[in-house]
């Protein structure tokens, strides 16, 4: 006997199959992933001299994470809720005995799963700095756990933002816009406007939810329960918000 | 087995059904007539739980689309408008997707992916993407779909549109099989397949049932297109 919490997430299986596969039976995720990778490889050679600062770590790597997920995830949550509607199958898929938060969350958890396999290949880079010398390994382990469940964040803002259009380009730009504010509210330079602008209790209010700020927290080497519940209370905003606008297709 | 009590949908303030009633038994295939906009595809959107009517409630196979929605999608096989697929996948994957997603047994999803093959005559492109398809052959992929589970009842919007006349033939034949079995509701604008594949018809217009009949009762003396013509041509006058 299915209880009646598992059964609200009927189709979940069946959604998650079918967009992993879809993921990996066109080009798309093969390119996400290596573009992904060139970009980071990039920013973090060229933008923190890894080989120079003399400190052996990951901090120069795990500092672009937060943007370069706010440009490369909504480009991969994009096509998730938008496509369907672009082609009309979201009308199969309304008419299965299935329930909308488990299609919303195997969507969203498929396109999570890309976003882990292109992070897992970075983790040569761990090997390099261990390597190189003795980083602390435990803040490693956690940054990287904490990368992976704000890209969950960063995905879920994409694919909701999917469910509002018809058009992915427009699902893109607005998603990118919505993650930004979310990771740009962490900015130092944008945390000192506000202070000066508003005081310093604005700056600490906007934030607490910044996704920079939780993310940093991880990379000191404790594992931040409240930035775990931070990214999982994002995930769990914008996945609702993501069902309900899919479900607004029931009442035009 | 389907029925249909009083549903109503508005577009803004233009009603596209309009207290529609009906009801349908098992052995019944309706033929659903109307010209374009009478409401043919929004009624059968509500039927199938893809838009909640304003007004009113279906009851398929005895659930009702309101209230137990899973077990009235359960027993129904619809094929929307335009047979919509995802054009990424073959057309055993698009099966496995929905075998799953409707939670079939395990052990007889493979029978039924097979058996939907056979029975829309597709196991000729099983190895191309659905994407790269004829439309003939997509809208009998989407007709595999509609079949896979078996169900009671049938919604089909439109299934013979783009058929060569070899394959509608192969439908009709498929239909006229599963007939004594299921409740089968069929839009369509190809007047001259009514009386060799329905045993009722139903005509719609604005919104609304303006005959109830059989072929032979409906185009009386006279042919289905005149009674069709005759039945409708004032909503066309009203709108031109
Ligand atoms: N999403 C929508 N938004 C606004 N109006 C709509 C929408 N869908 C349908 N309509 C309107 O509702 C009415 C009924 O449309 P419907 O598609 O049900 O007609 P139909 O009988 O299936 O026509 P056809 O034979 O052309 O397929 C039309 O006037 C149509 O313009
Ligand atoms: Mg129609």
């Amino acid at each position: 006997m299915m209880s009646s919490f598992t059964s609200q997430f009927r189709g979940l299986k069946a959604a998650f199959t079918r967009e992993v596969r879809a993921y990996f039976a066109a080009p798309i995720a093969y390119v996400f992933i290596t573009v992904f990778l060139v970009a980071l490889g990039l920013f973090t050679w060229e933008g923190a001299r890894f080989f120079d600062t003399g400190v052996v770590d990951l901090a120069p790597f795990f500092m672009w994470h937060p943007w370069l997920y706010m440009i490369f995830l909504p480009a991969l949550a994009m096509r998730l809720w938008a496509d369907e509607r672009a082609a009309g199958t979201d009308e199969i898929l309304l008419s299965l005995p299935v329930e909308l938060p488990g299609l919303v969350l195997g969507k969203l958890m498929a396109a999570w799963s890309v976003a882990g396999v292109a992070l897992a290949f970075t983790l040569p880079m761990w090997i390099t700095v261990n390597v190189l010398g003795s980083p602390d390994n435990v803040a490693i382990a956690l940054t990287y756990l904490m990368s992976f469940v704000m890209a969950g964040a960063y995905v879920a803002i994409g694919a909701a933002a999917s469910a509002l259009t018809s058009r992915q380009v427009t699902a893109f730009v607005l998603a990118v816009v919505v993650a930004f504010l979310f990771t740009a509210a962490g900015w130092p330079l944008v945390l000192s406007g506000i202070a000066g602008f508003a005081g310093p209790g604005a700056a600490d209010a906007v934030a607490r939810f910044s996704f920079l700020t939780h993310f940093e927290a991880a990379q000191n080497g404790v594992l931040e329960l409240r930035a775990v519940f931070f990214f999982a209370s994002v995930i769990l905003l914008f996945a609702s918000l993501n069902g309900l606008w899919a479900a607004g297709r029931r009442t035009p | 087995m389907l029925e249909l009590h009083q549903l109503t949908k508005a577009y803004g303030t233009r009603k596209a059904v309009d207290r529609l009633s009906l009801s349908v038994s098992k052995g019944e295939v309706l033929g659903f007539l109307g010209p374009n906009g009478a409401g043919k595809s929004t009624t059968m959107r509500m039927i199938a739980g893809v838009l909640i009517p304003d007004e009113g409630d279906t009851v398929i196979a005895g659930h009702s689309i309101l209230t137990d929605r899973r077990a009235a999608q359960a027993s129904l096989g619809y094929l929307p408008e335009g047979a919509p697929l995802y054009a990424d996948m073959t057309p055993p994957q698009y099966l496995a997707f929905l075998a799953r997603a409707r939670d079939l047994p395990r052990g007889e999803r493979e029978d039924r992916i097979d058996q939907a093959i056979a029975d829309a005559r597709i196991s000729s492109v099983v190895d191309k993407q659905i994407g790269a398809l004829s439309k003939g052959y997509r809208r009998r992929v989407g007709l595999a779909g509609a079949i896979l589970h078996d169900p009671p009842v049938l919604v089909l919007d439109e299934p013979m549109d783009g058929l060569d006349p070899n394959q509608k033939r192969a439908v009709r034949a498929l239909i006229a099989r599963m007939a004594p079995e299921k409740v089968i509701l069929i839009s369509t604008h190809t007047l001259e397949d009514v009386p060799r594949l329905c045993s009722r018809v139903a005509v719609i217009d604005q919104g609304r049932i303006v005959a109830d009949a059989s072929p032979a009762e409906l185009a009386g003396e006279y042919t289905l297109e005149a009674a069709f013509k005759a039945l409708t041509d004032q909503s066309e006058a009203q709108a031109a």
